[in-house]
Formats: structure tokens, sequence, C-alpha cells
């Protein structure tokens, strides 16, 4: 599983972070890093939750 | 109805509605699914009506949440351009605009809410609301058309967004709030005049303290006259002073309404019938309070817990830390929490004067809220302490 920001449509709000902290985290210059891209299965429900409730639909998962 | 539902109607095609719908879907729920709503377009996004395509940096287009295709896919069946009139909750029947009657088996009630309208001014051309993309649409249209002198009557939160897009646009913008700072019955005074400053420092002439007493014209807007005597000229004018919720259909019904469809705390408000979204007024347990919240978030939360109660009677209460976000001119202001205008503020974070800052406020000992200029990283540490029932004192000691 791979995560994948569109970093045209992401707006920096941050929800990401406070599902994930372990994998999103928006900084201090306001630009939100993924801190892992390739998580395991394990977080699959977290960062399918992060996709819903990203407002900007900016999140995807790639099975690649 | 303990029974698992054989097939669920939603009523009010937005964002609580097609949340409620695709949460049905990923629940692995199989039976029908009925999606009705009043307006002809697929689902669309809210906040870019007042920020992108307002702005024209976006085509309505960009706004949709959906479309036709992905909803058949998902097996949902839309019925759009489609008004419920009325509500048998023991027939299990709908009436739609029409007269046309509609069994149900299990409901969702997502019809959100309305713009409050000053009254008497429905007929003049000038004069907009702003709630759907057809509104989002003729204001457009209107400031395309470079006005004057655009009024936006009350400094709310989307009273703000479009004096802030209009301002981006080079027009001339009188925004006229009846409180004495803009926001002081949510966020305080205090940080009510900072909000203040930000519009007058982008240039935005604005009138606090004053009410509407008229908005004259002949057949279209001319000016605006203000309760302290004084008058604006404007070729348009925003009407911005709040909502009223679409429960009109639902009254004679037996379910109770109170500015809102009233539920259990888990989003029940009659046997297999579930509301979410700006409609719904449910007692957040978090907060010990009954509340009723006008933000995305909650929105799109609130009807997926609301379809998920449907399916599983075990599903708990609703307890969210309500949020949103809101944009104006280049400053990303959020807010988290139930915050009360006399509770402590701590700027926390960065300083008011670079407009760039958190502060917490606090009440009984507790953390209730968290305000964000340009500051979402510690918006969500701090709501992340607000869900835990941090106290005051253990988050002013945080360091984010
Ligand atoms: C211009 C604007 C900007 C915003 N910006 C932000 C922002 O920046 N951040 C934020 O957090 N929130 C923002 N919001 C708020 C957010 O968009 C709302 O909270 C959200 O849209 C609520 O969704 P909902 O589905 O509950 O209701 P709504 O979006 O109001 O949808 C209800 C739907 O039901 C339909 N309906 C009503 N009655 C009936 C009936 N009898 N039968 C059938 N259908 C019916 C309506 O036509 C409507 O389509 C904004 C709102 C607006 C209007
Ligand atoms: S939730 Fe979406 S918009 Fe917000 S920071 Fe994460 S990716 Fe960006």
């Amino acid at each position: 599983m791979r995560i994948v920001v569109d970093f045209d449509l992401c707006e920096s709000n941050a929800v990401c972070m406070q599902i994930a902290p372990d994998l999103f985290e928006v900084r201090d210059d306001d630009f939100l890093y993924i801190l892992n891209e390739t998580p395991g299965e394990a977080d699959r429900s977290r960062v399918q939750e992060c996709v819903q409730r990203c407002p900007k639909q900016a999140i995807s998962i790639a099975d690649d | 109805m303990t029974a698992a539902p054989s097939a669920v109607t939603i009523v009010g095609a937005s964002l609580a509605g097609l949340n409620a719908a695709e949460a049905l879907r990923r629940e692995g729920f199989d039976g029908p699914v009925t999606l009705i709503g009043a307006e002809d377009h697929p689902p669309y996004d809210r906040p870019p009506l007042s920020k992108q395509v307002l702005a024209g940096d976006w085509e309505p287009d960009r706004a949709a949440l959906t479309d036709a295709e992905e909803l058949a896919a998902d097996g949902i069946e839309a019925r759009l351009g489609v008004r419920a009139a009325a509500l048998d909750l023991a027939a299990r029947e709908l009436t739609l605009d029409g007269g046309e009657t509609v069994a149900f088996d299990s409901l969702v009630i997502a019809t959100g809410a309305r713009c409050r309208t000053l009254a008497g001014t429905e007929e003049l051309a000038g004069v907009h609301v702003l709630r759907s993309l057809d509104d989002c649409l003729a204001l457009r249209a209107d400031l395309e058309a470079a006005p004057q002198r655009v009024v936006v009557v009350g400094a709310g939160f989307i009273g703000a967004e479009v004096a802030a897009t209009a301002r981006g646009r080079g027009l001339e913008v009188t925004l006229v709030e009846a409180l004495p700072t803009p926001l002081g019955r949510v966020l305080g005074d205090e940080m009510g005049r900072v909000c203040a400053e930000v519009h007058r420092d982008h240039g935005v002439d604005l009138r606090t303290g004053v009410g509407v007493d008229a908005v004259e014209g002949g057949d279209r807007v001319q000016r605006v006259r203000l309760s302290d005597g004084s008058s604006v000229d404007a070729d348009v004018v925003v009407v911005g002073i709040g909502v009223i919720c679409n429960t009109e259909w639902l009254e004679g019904s037996g379910l109770s309404i109170d500015d809102g469809v009233v539920c259990d705390a888990t989003c029940l408000a009659a046997e297999g019938v579930v509301a979410a979204g700006d409609v719904a007024r449910w007692p957040n347990e978090l907060f010990g309070e009954t509340m009723r919240v006008e933000h995305w978030d909650n929105a799109a939360q609130q009807g997926a817990h609301a379809a998920r109660r449907l399916l599983d009677p075990a599903v708990g209460p609703f307890t969210p830390v309500p949020w949103f976000w809101s944009d104006q001119y280049d400053r990303k202001i959020q807010l988290a929490g139930r915050v009360r205008p006399d509770d402590e503020v701590r700027v926390v974070a960065g300083s008011v004067e670079e407009r760039r800052f958190a502060a917490i406020y606090g009440r009984a000992g507790r953390i209730t809220g968290v305000l964000g200029f340009n500051r979402p990283r510690h918006v969500m540490r701090y709501r992340a302490m607000i869900e835990q029932r941090a106290s005051f004192q253990e988050a002013l000691a945080a360091n984010f």
C-alpha cells in the first residue's frame, strides 16, 4: 500500500495528521509531509479514514 | 426497528446525505439506497462557493462531490430535482412535491438549512444570499459585471469570506455587522477584534454595531440604509445573516423539531429514522451539551455515523469535537471545540500581530476550544486534547 497525496489539492488543514500523526505531519512551514509513504497493511483502515475525511479529497491509496 | 433495514431512503442529496449513502455501501449494506434531493445538481461541495468558485478560479464542476456514473456504480439511486413535502411515520411513507407517495423502510434526514433573507428584499435585483451553486453563479455574474460597490450584510464566516473574495476581485466592499465585533458572539471580543482588523487591513469598510434599516432601489438595489442614520450606495448586496433548518416538510410527522430535528446521542430521531448534518440536533456527550453544528466536517462524519447507526443499533453515541475552517484573504482560520465568548482565551503559539497564531479557550478548568490563524498543526494537536478532555492547565503546559 502506498499513500498518494495530490499536493495541488491539499490545503494543509491537518485532518489526516490528527487521524494518523505517525504517517502525516503538517510542519511549521504549513506544508504537509508524508512521514511514511508505504505503511503496512495494519494501517490500512486508518489511511482509509484519512482518505474519507480529507475535506479536499487529496489522499488516495495506490496498491502497486 | 430491531431488524436490519431492507432499504434506506435518504432525503437531502448534499454532503451529509451522500456520506450516509457511501457509508452504507462501505459497511457492506447491499439493499436499495435512494437519494432524494431538491436541487437539480448531483451532490457538490459548498465551501468553494464562497471561495474558489465565487472568485472565478474554479469552474463549478470542480466542486462536484460525485457524478451520475459514480452514484450508479455504487448502486445509489438518485432522484434529483425532487423535494419531499411530507413524512408519515406510521405509514412509513414520504409524500413528494407533486403528490407522489413513496414507501420507505429506513430513513436518513439530511435536508440541511437555507439562508435567512432580509424581509422585503426578495424581489430586488442585485440582492443575494449564498447557499447553493445557483446562488453562487448568480452572485458571481453580478460581481463579474464590475459593480461599483458591494455591501455585505453580516460579518459571520460566510459574509467574511464573500467580503474577502470580492476584495480579491478588486471591488469596493462595505461589511455591515450588528455586533460590536465580528464573530464576537462566537470567538469573544478579543479575537473578534482580530477578525475586524484583518478586514480593515484589506481595505474593507467595516461598520460594526449597526443594523440594516432598509434596502432601497427601484427594480435594482441602489443603497442600504443603516440604523445609525447613514446610508451606503450599493449595486450588489449579499445577505449573510444565518440559516434556517429545512424542517417544514416534517411538521406534523411526529418527529420532535426544535431548531433542527431532535435526535438521541446516536443520531436516531425515531425507529429506523436518523438525521445528520446541518439539520440535526443531538446531545454530544463529549461536551454534555445538545448541539447543532453547521460545519463541513460534521456533516460528513455525522452522515456516516447515522448510516452506521441504522445498520447496527449497537453503534454508540456521536461525540465529535466540532471543527471548521474559513479562508479569508490569505488567512486560513480554523476553530475546533465548543467555545463561548466569555471563555478564558490564551495565545499559545505565534502572535496576534503577525496574524499567525493559535489561541486556546478554557472554562471550568477544561480546554474548550482552539482558534488558529494559519496554524493548522496546532489546531489539530489541541483538538486532540479537547477530545481527551484535557484540563486547561495541561493544554497551557503543552508544547507543540
Ligand atoms: C457558501 C458556503 C461556504 C461554506 N464554507 C465552509 C467552510 O469553509 N468550512 C466549513 O467547515 N463549512 C463550510 N460551509 C458549511 C458546510 O458546507 C455545511 O455545513 C454543509 O453543506 C452541510 O451539509 P448538509 O448535507 O447537512 O446540508 P446542505 O448542504 O444544506 O444540504 C441539504 C440538501 O437538502 C436539500 N433539501 C432541503 N429540503 C429538502 C426536501 N424537503 N426534500 C429534498 N431535498 C431537500 C437541499 O436542497 C440541499 O441540497 C459552507 C457553507 C456554505 C453555504
Ligand atoms: S487532510 Fe487532506 S487537505 Fe488536509 S492536510 Fe491532509 S491531505 Fe492535505
